[in-house]
């Protein structure tokens, strides 16, 4: 798939650097006091809020005694939906029309953002208000919108505050939890022009409420996107906390929902299982305060014109490969953001993506059909944390494996990337390893060769090249005189079993020290 | 001409059968069948006696800083409704009553207090309402939702949105254990608003504040049926 | 019962105390311990850092040099994760369905060094002394793969004079995560950052884990700080006896025996 360079582009604003560049200026932002455990204050605000819905979630998950029964109906649901997603999406279209509702297709970004101008154009607004929107951040709707003289208002409060600072979001259920109160207090008293707001949260919130009020009576368009669609309704859902959603769904004349193609689902019914799992994995709530569900264009009831745009952008190719396809499942609860400790640690703007955390390092790069964020799957330790807590079973690890493989296979294809220090080290281990005799041998000239970096405490101290990364916070044991293979050798016939008693004792080994 | 919206419209089925690897007319036919064998081992009944029901009801309304009043017959509901108004009143500075939408029973409303009709109100009417009082289809007890759907009694989605106070009346025959049975209940054709508790954000350092947009007090009325 | 050791490349080559250990124990409780020195390596490394094709001739290996071996014994937690998350998709990766039959046959009869113990040997109480306070890391594979759980802390619970402390955020990763500790090193060092300041404010004298990968990492800062916290596999703790005590409490560790002079 080609990506897209045009103004207003995600290209513009992400992906430009690779994630260990990014993370390390991450980390090193607002340098902290001299302990190397003093986190920045960014790095505070990020493990703080991360910390509180991971314990709010772990609550809320472990009371309900079928948490795991209703992790598997929605894993099964959803891979159910993808494998018959053409079907399900004409079903929606059917029932969604007949409604009163119109679709529109979208099959990249540049078409979502002509749609959006299009649909916007007759009735020429100034300003529209929006509901937060990953799918709106991944086609930069809001930069394109502002080419055509056209303000969008965020009306989340988190997405206000990101917007007020020209900041960019940094998790997709908070997108402000890297920002403290403070922060947002200066923030509103500029925008807001109210010099004397306190930075009481309360304050803060009540100031959002008066601000946009006015918004929500006379804007004329709301753009949202949506949670799940459902095929045999023609239905929307779309669930919140603050109200702005409901005030945007439900008061202007037009409503515009860009919706990726992926969040259908078949039944209205299958909903019974989406909104006890994903309430309780994305903020900790039993319920989040507010949940629409509707179709069409309900005589009297919201908004006269209700489009929705579905967006493929890059989603339809994931599909045909069988084992990354179960990142469409992904229900965006960011449940994998909080529980993951690379995400602790950088927060979300290292990821130079729409989407961050360990979701994010599977399908950024999917989206871009491999061509674009191949950093991103290496984001990773593998710890699985992600996958222990998603609530539709995507089985994090596992993709970003598969999709390391596709990215060494990318680079095994040139010649710089065959040539590569990674490659011919990664070849001459695969070399040794897989034969019985090499792997002692390069042991036993390794024992002899490390010398040179041994200090005299024992321990190896400074690598050169990648392996410095180890060494800059981390001693490395040296290897001792004798393996344990050449003990056994040694100290027990090689033919015959050890047997309680009958050979030496292990300890007695003079050589088990190395100081 | 061609129109490109068709075209995109088959180029994404398109792209989508070929990735899948198979036509659209196979998915739809074997949809059902493979749909019916979904795993649903998760319980979409709950055996509870109605009393753990209704105080789960109340502990989970308690959490979200919603008002309860309970009172014992739908008889009671007036002398409720205008206990509520009176007290509201007294602890407003601004004068304080409550719209309906069209559908209450009139025998709720107590006779001495003035019940404007909400649905004909215009949008900066309507933000002038200081209260709206509605009925609900059903609620939950698990996670404390009271689920309205377009209907008579229950209003248009904005009535329940813009005014800054909310009253909503469930009798205790509407009050399910869980999610799932609510579903069940449901009509899924008409439009539909979940509320559990004030609206709410914990977008400023994961401190909950009550009330930001939608109405910030919300009571529940629970009558016994 | 006939246990045969696959010690992993790494334990062979830089903690050979771990495999004495784990055949000091079996051997105290009767069994008969096996080491078939053909053995090389599991093919973790090569997997998890996307070179699938070049780990199938390291598991491939593994998979004949074990074939006939009754119960394979490993004291790593990742490197049977590594057998049981992924040799299945390996083999039919490689459309090869006599190596998928083979892993098979094979999977059920690799245990983890303590999942051995207590799960199929029934044993909690080896018979192990150590008298040290003593904080235990539930690495990521341990906890996350193969769900021991509560069985470490189990044994750990039944070593006469062993002190056990709490370690806060015990459930987060320190960071190593094989070639991630390289290729995102900056990452990889905060986040051990966090797990190290866990492990001082526990109090702790030795941390211990059943993957010396992630002892290795972490006692890599711990000692790079000259913090005097030792790093000792669990199957060490186990070795030391009653009898012995003396020259266990001597000889804990490797990286106990490299301390700087204070």
């Amino acid at each position: 798939m080609k990506r897209e360079t045009q103004p207003g582009q995600q290209n513009q604003h992400w992906n430009r650097r690779d994630f260990p560049e990014a993370a390390r200026q991450a980390l090193a932002a607002q340098p902290a006091a001299d302990s190397p455990f003093e986190h920045s204050q960014t790095r505070r605000n990020v493990r703080h809020a991360t910390d509180v819905i991971q314990a709010k979630r772990n609550a809320v998950t472990a009371e309900l005694h079928e948490w795991q029964a209703l992790r598997r109906a929605g894993a099964a649901i959803r891979a159910h939906t993808l494998e018959h997603l053409d079907h399900y999406l004409l079903e929606f279209e059917a029932n969604y029309t007949r409604r009163g509702g119109r679709v529109h297709w979208a099959s990249d970004a540049a078409e979502a953002r002509r749609l959006v101008l299009e649909i916007l154009a007759p009735h020429a607004p100034r300003e529209v208000i929006k509901v937060k929107t990953m799918t709106s951040e991944e086609i930069g709707l809001n930069a394109c919108l502002e080419d055509h003289g056209i303000r969008p208002i965020e009306t989340d409060l988190a997405e206000l505050i990101v917007q007020l600072g020209h900041d960019r979001p940094s998790h997709f259920v908070a997108p402000a939890l890297h920002i403290s109160r403070g922060q947002v207090r200066d923030l509103f008293a500029r925008a807001m022009r109210q010099p004397n707001l306190t930075d009481s949260p309360d304050d803060l919130v009540a100031a959002a409420r008066g601000y946009l009020r006015q918004k929500f009576l006379t804007t004329p368009v709301a753009i949202s996107g949506a949670n799940f669609l459902l095929a045999d309704t023609g239905g929307v859902c779309i669930v919140e906390s603050e109200g702005n959603g409901r005030m945007c769904l439900t008061l202007p004349d037009v409503l515009i929902s860009i919706v990726g193609i992926e969040k259908v689902l078949p039944r209205f019914q299958d909903l019974e299982v989406f909104l006890q799992t994903l309430p309780r994995s994305a903020t900790g709530e039993r319920m989040n305060p507010y949940n629409s569900i509707w179709s069409g264009t309900p005589t009297g009831d919201g908004p006269r014109e209700f489009h929705v745009i579905l967006l493929d952008n890059g989603r339809s190719p994931i599909l045909a490969d069988e084992e990354s396809r179960q990142t469409l499942r992904c229900i965006r609860c960011a449940a994998c953001l909080n529980a993951c400790p690379v995400y602790h640690q950088t927060g979300g703007h290292a990821y130079e993506s729409v989407y961050a955390g360990p979701i994010g390092a599977i399908l950024t790069p999917q989206l871009h059909s491999m061509h674009a964020a191949q950093s991103l799957p290496y984001a990773s330790s593998l710890c699985g944390a992600c996958y222990e807590v998603c609530p539709v079973e995507i089985n994090i690890p596992e993709v970003l494996i598969h999709l390391r493989s596709q990215v060494v296979q990318q680079q095994q294809s040139t010649l710089t990337g065959s040539l590569g220090l990674w490659n011919l080290a990664m070849q001459s281990a695969a070399f040794l390893m897989r034969d019985s005799h090499r792997l002692p041998a390069a042991v036993h000239l390794a024992q002899r060769l490390q010398s040179a970096l041994v200090s005299r405490n024992g321990f190896i101290e400074w690598l050169p090249g990648p392996l410095s990364g180890w060494t800059k916070t981390r001693d490395l044991p040296a290897l001792p005189a004798e393996s344990f293979r050449d003990w056994w050798q040694r100290t027990r016939s090689a033919n015959s079993p050890s047997s309680p008693g009958a050979h030496p004792n292990p300890e007695s080994s003079t050589e088990q020290r190395h100081d | 001409m061609t129109n490109p919206q068709s075209n995109s419209r088959q180029l994404i089925l398109d792209r989508i059968a070929a990735a899948l690897g198979r036509d659209t007319a196979a998915a739809a036919s074997a949809a059902p069948a493979d749909y019916a064998a979904l795993p649903r081992d998760y319980q979409t009944a709950t055996p509870a006696q109605p009393a753990q029901r209704i105080q789960k009801f109340l502990d989970r309304l308690h959490e979200y800083n919603a008002e309860c009043m309970r009172v014992g017959s739908e008889s009671e509901i007036a002398p409720a409704i205008a206990a509520t108004l009176t007290t509201r009143s007294q602890s407003s500075p601004t004068p304080f009553w409550l719209a309906v939408p069209s559908g209450i029973p009139p025998h709720w409303l107590p006779a001495s207090f003035d019940f404007p009709l909400a649905d004909p109100l215009t949008l900066d009417e309507l933000n002038r309402q200081p209260g709206i009082l509605t009925a609900c289809s059903v609620a939950i007890a698990e996670t404390g939702s009271l689920v309205l759907q377009s209907a008579p009694s229950q209003g248009l989605r904005r009535l329940t949105l813009v005014p800054d106070f909310h009253l909503c009346v469930v009798f205790e025959s509407q009050l399910v254990s869980a999610v799932p049975e609510a579903f069940a209940r449901l009509n899924p054709d008409l439009p539909t608003t979940f509320i559990s508790g004030p609206s709410a954000t914990a977008d400023i350092e994961m401190t909950r504040i009550k009330g930001v947009h939608g109405p910030r007090s919300l009571h529940v009325l629970l009558v016994a049926d | 019962m006939r246990l045969s050791l696959f010690i992993t490349c790494y334990n062979d080559a830089l903690f050979p105390q771990t495999g004495k250990a784990v055949v000091r124990v079996l051997e105290r409780l009767g069994h008969t311990v096996e080491f078939r020195p053909a053995q090389t390596c599991c093919g973790q490394m090569h997997w998890n850092t996307g070179y699938l094709r070049e780990s199938l001739p390291i598991l491939r290996h593994f998979v004949h040099v074990f074939a006939d071996a009754e119960t394979i014994v490993v004291p790593s937690s990742s490197c049977v994760a590594m057998m049981r998350d992924h040799y299945t998709k390996a083999a039919q990766m490689d459309n090869d369905p006599a190596l998928a039959r083979e892993v098979e046959l094979l999977l059920p009869r690799v245990f983890e060094f303590s999942e051995l113990l207590v799960r199929r040997l029934r044993v909690e109480d080896v018979g192990a002394r150590f008298t040290h306070k003593v904080a235990y890391h539930p690495s990521c594979h341990s906890a996350r793969s193969l769900h021991l759980d509560e069985i470490p802390l189990h044994l750990l619970r039944r070593v006469r004079g062993l002190d056990l402390v709490p370690l806060a955020n015990s459930q987060e990763c320190c960071g190593f995560g094989g070639t991630f500790a390289i290729k995102n090193a900056d990452v990889s060092s905060a986040m051990l950052a966090d797990k190290v300041r866990c492990v001082l404010n526990s109090g702790t004298e030795v941390l211990t884990a059943v993957d010396n990968s992630c002892l290795m990492h972490i006692h890599g800062s711990l000692h790079r700080q000259r913090t005097h916290v030792r790093a000792v596999h669990l199957a060490e703790i186990l070795a030391c006896s009653e009898d012995e005590s003396a020259l266990a409490a001597d000889q804990h560790f490797t990286f106990a025996s490299s301390e700087l002079p204070r």
